[in-house]
């Protein structure tokens, strides 16, 4: 009893809680740090340390492979991310501060599907749809990955664009719309400034979500049409040189960029939230 | 007066039809790319299901239900007998039992992680929050390479037993379905750790604390306070993390190697060397079906949790 009274008791405490979540975090962390730490390796291996250098990244920015599937990567993630940002904003200016309609749920569904059919099910879908085209019309240019990509970046887009459109003011469209503006006037001067955080955080999560992929485009590219993940893919069968973790880690470092950049935009957009 | 308010009643009606229409003009580019990238494609992989494999690749139009009968049998080709294809039901079988042993580990893991974050306060929370979705976010490709880095042969957990002096020789992890399962564990768990979480912030601690003060030990306010409370967000996680595992194919090509195949490898391998399109087909239809199936369960039972929140 006694010992039990000099402890503080919380009700919130549970035994065991906090050395297994950081041996969680531990584990979370550790394997890509030691990424991180080997693509700085002045040697040729990803699991003995020989000094510190830039080696390994200047080899991947020489190396042309990696030049074009970078450029790759990133005109699709900008197509993608463009396309299907305008098409989200759309949808979720239709489909939301909007009683159910008839439809509505069947749009909400429509638009919701990537995120819960198993990737490897739309790869294969579009891996069979993409291949007729092909031999139909002669055309094998990087409009299949565009339109794929765009197609599944457009939940990603629409669920940032949907949450701060619920949370906006009605008061100020319906105050301009008073003081005779056009609908087109109202949406260009008081909507669109209002929803744009929205909007942005919606495109760079598209544009993650476009630059990640893997499974889908290994599926739909042609010969010769490798992103950086795939090109990565490709190398991880064979003998691994740390010019994968240089690769890796610059991705990391966009990846980190960007959401920390989405964080503070959807963030500041909840404080002003009454 | 009667005709007054009957021609408002038509303007109201005219007003929500325009909105209506307005909605589905918005909202039709979006639902057209959806159509065309990703649902459409879809009915087309249902249709080839029913079809006999072409020679080198493709299809022939010649309706049949081969595709799907393969799933399960094979008809033996010296004296046409029919027995149970046992190399499909081993690959079925190591898919479903992975996925569990996956959900199973990282809601070990998860629990105590999301209630050590549901339990922080104010800034603190946010931090560890944050720290939990950047691994989230970063490309799974990445992570799963980051593990392979780990357990090869002259991999660090290799060369620390070795250094240990638990083991004299390193241990083979890479390429075995114990690799897989801990390569899944670690690319999931964080998504195990954030509907608990969500489940466990919302917790009343006034009800922790009666239970404390009825003489409840820890035990029992955590079996009969605790979890049946966090009890959707269980079931949420769960089925985040069963769902993907289940469709899985980078982590088990990366980690696997090619004996250790999961159901999506399997897939991947009837458009390839396979050369048995119908038969991905009808694979991937299945595979479909059980996530839906998943996720129709989970709708059903957070609605009927609902009251609570």
């Amino acid at each position: 009893m006694a010992e039990r009274a000099r402890k503080s008791f919380s009700v919130r405490q549970l035994p065991g809680v906090t050395p297994i979540t950081m041996a969680c975090f531990a584990a979370l962390y550790a394997p890509i740090v030691i990424i991180v730490i080997y693509s700085f390796n002045a040697g040729d291996s990803v699991a003995l340390w020989q000094g510190f250098s830039f080696r390994w990244y200047a080899i991947a920015a020489e190396n042309e492979l990696v030049q074009e599937a970078t450029v790759r990567s990133l005109v699709i993630a900008l197509w993608a991310s463009g396309i299907s940002t305008v098409l989200a904003t759309m949808a979720a200016l239709g489909t939301t501060r909007t009683a159910k309609f008839p439809g509505s749920t069947f749009i909400y569904v429509m638009i919701n599907q990537p995120l819960m059919v198993p990737e490897i099910v739309t790869a294969v879908a579009l891996l069979i749809f993409f291949a007729s085209i092909k031999v139909a019309t002669g055309y094998s240019g990087l409009g299949y990955l565009i339109l794929a990509h765009s197609a599944f970046c457009v939940p990603f887009a629409y669920l940032p664009i949907r949450a701060r459109l619920e949370g906006m003011d009605r008061t100020l469209e319906i105050a301009a719309a008073d003081l005779y503006a056009t609908p087109w006037q109202t949406f260009r001067r008081v909507t669109l400034p209002l929803v744009l955080p929205g909007i942005v955080a919606g495109a760079m999560l598209a544009f993650v979500i476009s630059l990640d992929d893997v499974i889908i485009t290994e599926f739909v590219k042609s010969a010769g049409q490798d992103t950086l993940p795939t090109y990565m893919l490709g190398q991880l069968r064979r003998a691994v040189t740390p010019e994968v973790n240089a690769i890796s880690t610059a991705l990391l470092g966009l990846t980190i960029l960007l959401l920390t950049a989405f964080f503070l935009l959807t963030g500041r957009g909840n404080d002003k939230k009454p | 007066m009667s005709e007054a308010s009957g021609s408002l009643r038509t303007l109201e009606a005219d007003a929500a039809a325009r909105r209506i229409r307005r909605n589905w003009l918005l909202s039709l580019p979006a639902l057209a790319l959806l159509l065309v990238g990703a649902s459409g494609p879809l009915l087309i992989v249902l249709v080839y299901s029913f079809l006999k494999p072409g020679d080198f690749s493709g299809v022939i139009w010649e309706p049949t239900f081969n595709a799907w009968f393969q799933i399960l049998f094979s008809r033996d080709i010296f004296d046409d007998t029919i027995g149970l294809a046992d190399a499909h039901l081993t690959i079925f079988w190591r898919s479903v039992r992975l996925s569990l042993s996956t959900t199973l580990i990282t809601l070990l893991l998860g629990l105590p992680t999301a209630y050590f974050i549901a339990t922080r306060s104010g800034r603190q929370r946010m931090f560890w929050l944050f720290l939990i979705t950047i691994p989230f976010w970063t490309n799974l490709l990445i992570r799963t390479f980051a593990i392979l880095e780990m357990l090869r042969n002259e991999g660090i957990v290799n060369n620390a037993l070795i250094d240990l002096g638990v083991i004299t020789e390193p241990l083979q992890i890479l390429y075995t379905d114990t690799a897989v399962l801990i390569g899944m564990s670690y690319v999931y768990l964080p998504l195990m750790v954030l509907p608990l979480y969500a489940a466990i912030e919302r917790l009343d601690f006034r009800l922790v604390e009666a239970g404390y003060d009825l003489y409840a030990n820890r035990v029992q306010v955590f079996r009969r306070i605790i979890l049946p409370i966090i009890k959707p967000g269980i079931v949420a996680g769960s089925i985040l993390v069963f769902v993907p595992s289940l469709g899985a194919y980078v982590t088990p090509r990366v980690l696997g190697g090619g004996k250790n195949m999961m159901i999506g490898n399997f897939i991947e391998l009837q458009f390839g060397q396979g050369r048995n399109w119908p038969l991905g087909a009808s694979l991937s239809i299945l595979l479909l079906f059980i996530v839906m199936a998943a996720l129709l369960l989970y709708v059903r039972a957070s609605s009927r949790e609902e009251p609570h929140g």
